[in-house]
């Protein structure tokens, strides 16, 4: 049997103009990228997200910005502090004191001295950095007792993966753009004149460069403001700690971002009208989903967090929160990454055939099996 | 020149299309004639490239159809689309491009497209912002803004207001006469009489007849003569080897009996009559009847 396809595999004559299949891969992508950016939701949301981050580093200390609370044993330094801003909380012995500053209900205490090296005869305890005002306001430095000398505070660590998991919600999330990319072009039969002028590869694949650089670009925005942001607010214990995880946490967003890009387009072309994608974006979704709720819920597992940092499709939230939390070693976010493309991999040439087999494919939903097995048409 | 050779598709069980083969030359226009569901999107999707054939083969200049080949076709799916929250210029300078034109030359040439389609004040509007008819006609535009070397139409007539009627078949006659083959299909027979130079008529995935369409009229329809005399027409009914089809006062139409023709058994049947028509008094008119296409087709399929 001879067909028009493989008589098309046979070498093509290079007359005038050929689009090549980078150049038409570019043109697709930068259609999409286009259509994006026109649009002003694009717009506010990516600001409504820099905003947030800003808030949630600011706002607290803005609004919990009022006296600092010390818990604090003698009553001659009591008086002292109460003569100063500070709000104090008499307590009987230097345990309970300390059990305060363990529950956080005060952010330090002022005990006595127990190194026999202190000029006032106090020593402060604190979580695991001193407040400032109150180091400054007892004369010559006391020695400080850290219950817990972390870098971060337990409230701050889980800030800091609820942002991270948050993050990637957002930008996985973004891929329904590509479902609806998908389903535009099949309901409005574009596909036709798109099919008959480009190779049905060369959509698929401008299609997610055209997104995956949309969320580079956002990942970077992000990634500028968000040590900005944390630096507004004071937070530069936490910066410090938390830049290298930052860093990584962009490659891990944007190959994340691509692992999904090829299911979106997928459950997109499976069915011909928008009302109708909903059908189709509930694996999707749920590999976005279900991530997000796993590494939120298990944090604290270290065990269940080395799985989910390896497994591709959570690795990109689990792998940074690792990094974050100083448990993951130099070498295992390259091993994660790679994991990941692997994946990508696969994925993409299965999504592949199935986008190819639905495209041209319309009425109701598509099978899978029928979107597999009508590829070769 | 388009070559479709014994092209063969089913879909399923269904066979769509049993061994289609036709030409479509160069500076012609050529009408795809077929009732709804005789194969015509299908065949016009296997020469796009959009579906697969099962067997046979298309070729254009004698090389088969490649992407870059088909990079230089104009297509108009029956169900046009283009992308609704685009603006019409930036569309069709997108799909120039994509058809391998440069930014420049795609910017120019939509320009001047819009302006001949009276679509230049819309140029920066999105598409859905456009009446139906506009909209019809930024689709024309599309198909045509890389000036293609083949124009594939899939009934580009239906729906179409009647202005934009006009504005199709003008385009598509100046492309004909710029010497680019045009296949279009259609079903509504007037529009595809009065247009198409050569004939391809489809009928359940079998082509039934194709050529030049005055020569199928001759080949399919069935040869007749309107006669108008003088006084009463109706002593034609007793002439032999003819029929009556219709008689009215003095103006009759007759066709021959025999599936031969007037020219059955080397006689000349309708001199015969002529005389005999001049013999009974006057004649004023005797003329062929040139068949319609409506005929041609329920002959042919």
């Amino acid at each position: 049997m001879t067909s028009v396809e493989e008589r098309t595999s046979v070498e093509s004559r290079n007359d005038s103009g050929g689009v090549t299949f980078m150049q038409a891969t570019w043109l697709v992508a930068e259609r999409e990228i286009k259509a994006f950016v026109q649009m002003k939701g694009f717009w506010i949301g990516l600001a409504a997200i820099v905003i947030g981050l800003f808030a949630a580093s600011i706002l607290p200390n803005v609004l919990g910005g009022g006296d600092t609370k010390v818990a604090v044993t003698s009553t001659e330094v009591a008086q002292t502090l109460e003569a100063g801003s500070f709000d104090v909380e008499r307590t009987d012995d230097v345990a309970a004191a300390e059990e305060l500053v363990r529950t956080e209900e005060v952010e330090a205490a002022v005990v006595p001295d127990t190194t026999g090296q202190s000029a006032t005869g106090v020593e402060v305890v604190a979580l695991e950095n001193p407040p400032s005002d109150l180091m400054a306001s007892l004369g010559s430095p006391p020695p400080v007792n850290l219950l817990e000398p972390g870098d971060v505070s337990e409230g701050e660590k889980q800030l800091v993966i609820m942002a991270f998991a948050l993050v990637f919600m957002l930008f996985a999330m973004g891929g329904t753009a590509i479902a609806q990319s998908a389903v535009t072009e099949k309901q409005t039969r574009v596909v036709e004149i798109l099919v008959s002028t480009l190779p049905v590869k060369s959509l698929l694949a401008g299609k997610i460069v055209g997104h995956t650089l949309l969320t580079v670009g956002q990942v970077i925005v992000l990634a500028i403001a968000a040590p900005i942001a944390l630096q507004a607010g004071g937070n530069e214990a936490l910066l410090e700690v938390i830049l290298p995880a930052l860093g990584w946490y962009v490659p891990f967003l944007v190959f994340a971002f691509v692992l999904l890009a090829s299911m979106w387009a997928v459950a997109g072309s499976l069915v011909s009208r928008q009302e109708d994608l909903g059908s189709t974006m509930g694996l999707v979704m749920a590999l976005v989903f279900g991530p997000y709720m796993l590494v939120i819920m298990l944090s604290d597992n270290a065990t269940a967090m080395t799985v989910l940092s390896y497994v591709p499709f959570s690795a990109a939230i689990a792998m940074p929160v690792r990094l974050f939390t100083g448990e993951a070693q130099l070498w295992e976010p390259f091993v994660s990454l790679g994991l990941i493309a692997v994946m990508i991999v696969v994925i993409t040439a299965v999504a592949t055939r199935l986008y190819t087999g639905s495209l041209l494919q319309t009425g109701g939903k598509v099978k899978l099996s029928r979107a597999w097995s009508s590829a070769s048409d | 020149m388009l070559k479709v050779n014994g092209v063969s598709r089913s879909f399923g069980d269904h066979r769509v299309l049993d061994s289609v083969s036709f030409d479509v030359k160069p500076g012609r226009m050529t009408g795809f004639l077929g009732a709804n569901g005789a194969g015509k999107t299908t065949t016009m999707r296997i020469i796009l490239g959009v579906l697969k054939a099962d067997a046979g083969s298309v070729t254009w200049h004698g090389q088969p159809v490649t992407q870059a080949v088909r990079q230089r076709f104009g297509y108009m799916p029956e169900e046009r689309g283009l992308y609704p929250k685009m603006k019409v210029a930036d569309q069709i300078q997108w799909f120039g491009r994509l058809h391998g034109m440069s930014q420049a030359k795609a910017a120019a040439t939509t320009e001047r497209l819009l302006d001949e389609l009276d679509l230049g004040t819309r140029a920066n509007d999105k598409l859905e912002a456009l009446s139906l008819g506009n909209q019809q006609r930024a689709q024309i535009a599309a198909s045509l803004v890389h000036d293609p070397d083949l124009l594939i139409l899939d009934e580009p007539f239906s729906g179409l207001d009647p202005i934009a009627v006009d504005t199709v078949l003008r385009v598509l006659r100046q492309r004909a006469a710029d010497g680019s083959p045009v296949l279009f299909s259609s079903h509504q027979l007037s529009v595809v009489e009065q247009l198409c130079d050569d004939l391809v008529i489809i009928s359940g995935g079998e082509i039934r007849a194709s050529g030049e369409r005055d020569e199928l009229k001759q080949r399919y329809g069935t040869p007749r003569y309107e006669l108008v005399v003088g006084s009463d027409a109706g002593w034609l009914r007793d002439v032999p080897g003819i029929k009556v089809t219709s008689v009215d006062g003095p103006k009759a139409v007759i066709e021959p009996a025999s599936a031969e023709g007037f020219r059955a058994g080397g006689e000349a049947l309708d001199q015969r009559i002529l005389q005999e028509a001049m013999r009974r008094g006057e004649v004023r008119a005797f003329t062929p009847v040139v068949p319609s296409l409506n005929e041609i087709f329920k002959e042919a399929i």
